[in-house]
């Protein structure tokens, strides 16, 4: 039972929860981009949380299934299609065998994850699925998936497909003619009007900054630079100079973490991010906004709101709250 | 050995004066003991790591050893997080340094063949210019002084690695390099790294290990681990050959 690729779009990587635990020996977690729409994924199809999905990057792949599965998309709004007819978003879609699933361009987002019911089921490495790009481990053989992969399923997908399905309340048949539900999950962190607004807390060498460059982290429209990636977001705009180079010995480095090198232009540290560095960190980014961050495309625009180590927390309350009320609808879903 | 257990005592105590706690973001928090590197001070910090490690919080995912401090990087969603986190985590580590001095040179010794051959050690005739030492003095004092793994990272299980011979403390190069072979074993300030993977780096190369550094597939997949000791020890060509 598996999924074959027949285009394997921009950027395409196996990714489950994260590898936790191995950052003092330099192995960083790595896992989805977005971790909320990963989370709802995994739920749309009755999964647990962290079972390994597809995540998709701006332009997705085109997809043969081998046998019935039961999938869901859900993140960014891609313009996606199975067996022709207008793929549903945020949903549970029953795929029929030998039907292929094409996705085109991300409308609004730039990342969203493929789940299957009973996860994809690539070899976990060092106790992960997630594809590490830089060290070549996790995922498919380390790297972003081609044309002509072929990626496991459980043995027996199908049967669990047709019996989650079946649990479902199916009220309504789709006019479409795809097997789906009448309900649908919320988008939690695409993008809203640009330039969208993350929240940030001042960072450990934010006063090695000079006056300048301190109110232009905070006030400048930062751009999403197309040399962006899985380990961090190059951000384009006024240089921040420092008041004077000092040598800052390397230090743990986080996700959100935005450092700035030698030419000024921040870097906003991703998934895929070093577990150390050398460079001046002005900002972190709170933990509640990294993953709608992740959400922007190259060339999107961002402003940062300076936010206190309680607003974060803040922000974290919400958003878990909104996602867990959401989980919880799904739940009941498949268990009534 | 009671002498030796009640110098790393004293070792902790001092340390925990010098404690600063800063948050790095609402994921994580870093303890800094001091700003310069002291290998005096990264070996408590290695033990209080452990120490940490040890008390396996479900709400914590890694604990990183740095040069002069330590991370604790956490599940910010967690149910049990506590609040607030800061203060937590400062009683948290105060009480661990009661605990830690049991672990204060728990780490392994490593034992590393460098092949240091002029066509491995791609900057040692540069080395030994700026050092004024032959190539076999540089060797020489390279094996003879105790080295300790300081921190990994950058890399998954690049060591970055302190007690250096004080002599051999060259500065980064001022061109790096775009590809630092694989295996490397290069030098800057007072430290030594060994390079797992082929990278850019600005260090200056004065050997190769056959090993490899790190290995997914192996159990431990990382050759080195913060707190480790390791010895150098040179090898032939020949040698170098037979062990990769």
């Amino acid at each position: 039972m598996s999924l074959r690729i027949i285009r394997p779009g921009l950027l395409t990587t196996v990714q489950d929860r994260g590898r936790y635990g191995l950052q003092h020996l330099g192995v960083v977690p790595c896992g989805p981009m977005d971790p909320v729409a990963l989370e709802l994924a995994n739920a749309l199809v009755g999964n647990r949380s962290g079972e390994a999905a597809l995540e998709l990057t701006v332009l997705g792949p085109e997809i043969e299934f081998e046998s019935a599965a039961l999938v869901a998309l859900c993140g960014a709004h891609f313009d996606a299609t199975l067996a022709g007819r207008a793929l549903p978003l945020n949903r549970p879609v029953l795929v029929e065998k030998s039907s292929s699933l094409r996705s085109g361009r991300a409308l609004v987002g730039s990342r969203a994850y493929l789940a299957v019911a009973g996860g994809i089921q690539t070899p976990p490495v060092l106790g992960s699925r997630s594809t590490y790009l830089p060290a070549k481990f996790g995922g498919l053989e380390g790297r972003q998936i081609r044309a002509g992969d072929r990626l496991p399923l459980v043995p027996d997908a199908e049967g669990l497909a047709q019996q989650r399905f079946s649990n479902l309340n199916v009220t309504r048949k789709n006019p479409s003619g795809v097997k789906t539900v009448a309900w649908s999950a919320p988008a939690l962190t695409l993008p809203e009007r640009e330039p969208i607004v993350i929240h940030a807390m001042e960072g450990r060498h934010h006063a090695h900054f000079d006056a300048a460059a301190q109110r232009a982290f905070f006030e400048a429209t930062w751009k999403v630079s197309p040399d962006s990636n899985r380990m961090g977001f190059r951000l384009l705009g006024p240089a921040l100079a420092r008041i004077e180079p000092v040598e800052i010995l390397s230090e743990p480095a986080c996700l959100g973490t935005v450092q700035v090198p030698a030419n000024g232009l921040p870097i906003a540290l991703m998934a895929d991010h070093q577990t150390t560095g050398g460079y001046p960190k002005i900002a972190e980014i709170a933990a509640a906004d990294v993953p709608r961050l992740a959400q922007l495309a190259p060339g999107g625009a961002v402003r940062f709101a300076r936010c206190s180590l309680e607003q974060a927390g803040e922000l974290r309350r919400v958003l878990r709250q909104r996602l867990d009320s959401a989980l919880r609808a799904l739940a009941w879903e498949y268990t009534t | 050995m009671h002498d030796r257990r009640r110098g790393a005592k004293n070792r902790l105590k001092k340390l925990l004066k010098t404690l600063r706690l800063s948050p790095l973001g609402d994921g994580a928090v870093y303890a800094e003991f001091g700003d310069t590197l002291d290998l005096e001070l990264n070996r408590s910090l290695q033990a209080l790591a452990v120490a940490l490690r040890a008390r396996a919080l479900p709400w914590i995912r890694d604990v990183v050893p740095a040069l002069c401090g330590i991370a604790l990087h956490f599940d910010p969603f967690h149910p049990e997080l506590p609040a607030p986190v800061l203060e937590y985590c400062r009683a948290l580590l105060e009480d661990c340094f009661d605990s830690a001095a049991k672990f204060e040179d728990s780490g392994r010794t490593v034992e590393v063949p460098v092949c240091y051959d002029v066509e491995f050690g791609l900057d040692l005739t540069e080395v030994s210019e700026r050092t004024s030492f032959s190539i076999d003095e540089i060797i020489k004092r390279h094996v003879k002084t105790q080295h300790w793994v300081l921190m990994v990272g950058f890399s998954p299980g690049q060591p970055y690695i302190g007690g250096l011979d004080p002599g051999l403390a060259v500065p980064r190069r001022a061109a790096p390099r775009v590809r630092m072979p694989t295996g490397s074993v290069a030098i800057a300030n007072a430290q030594t790294a060994v390079y797992p993977y082929e990278t850019p780096g600005g260090w200056s190369i004065i050997g190769r290990t056959p090993l490899t550094v790190f290995d997914p597939a192996r159990d431990p997949a990382s050759l080195f681990a913060p707190g480790d000791r390791v010895r150098f020890i040179p090898v032939s060509r020949i040698e170098f050959e037979k062990l990769k």
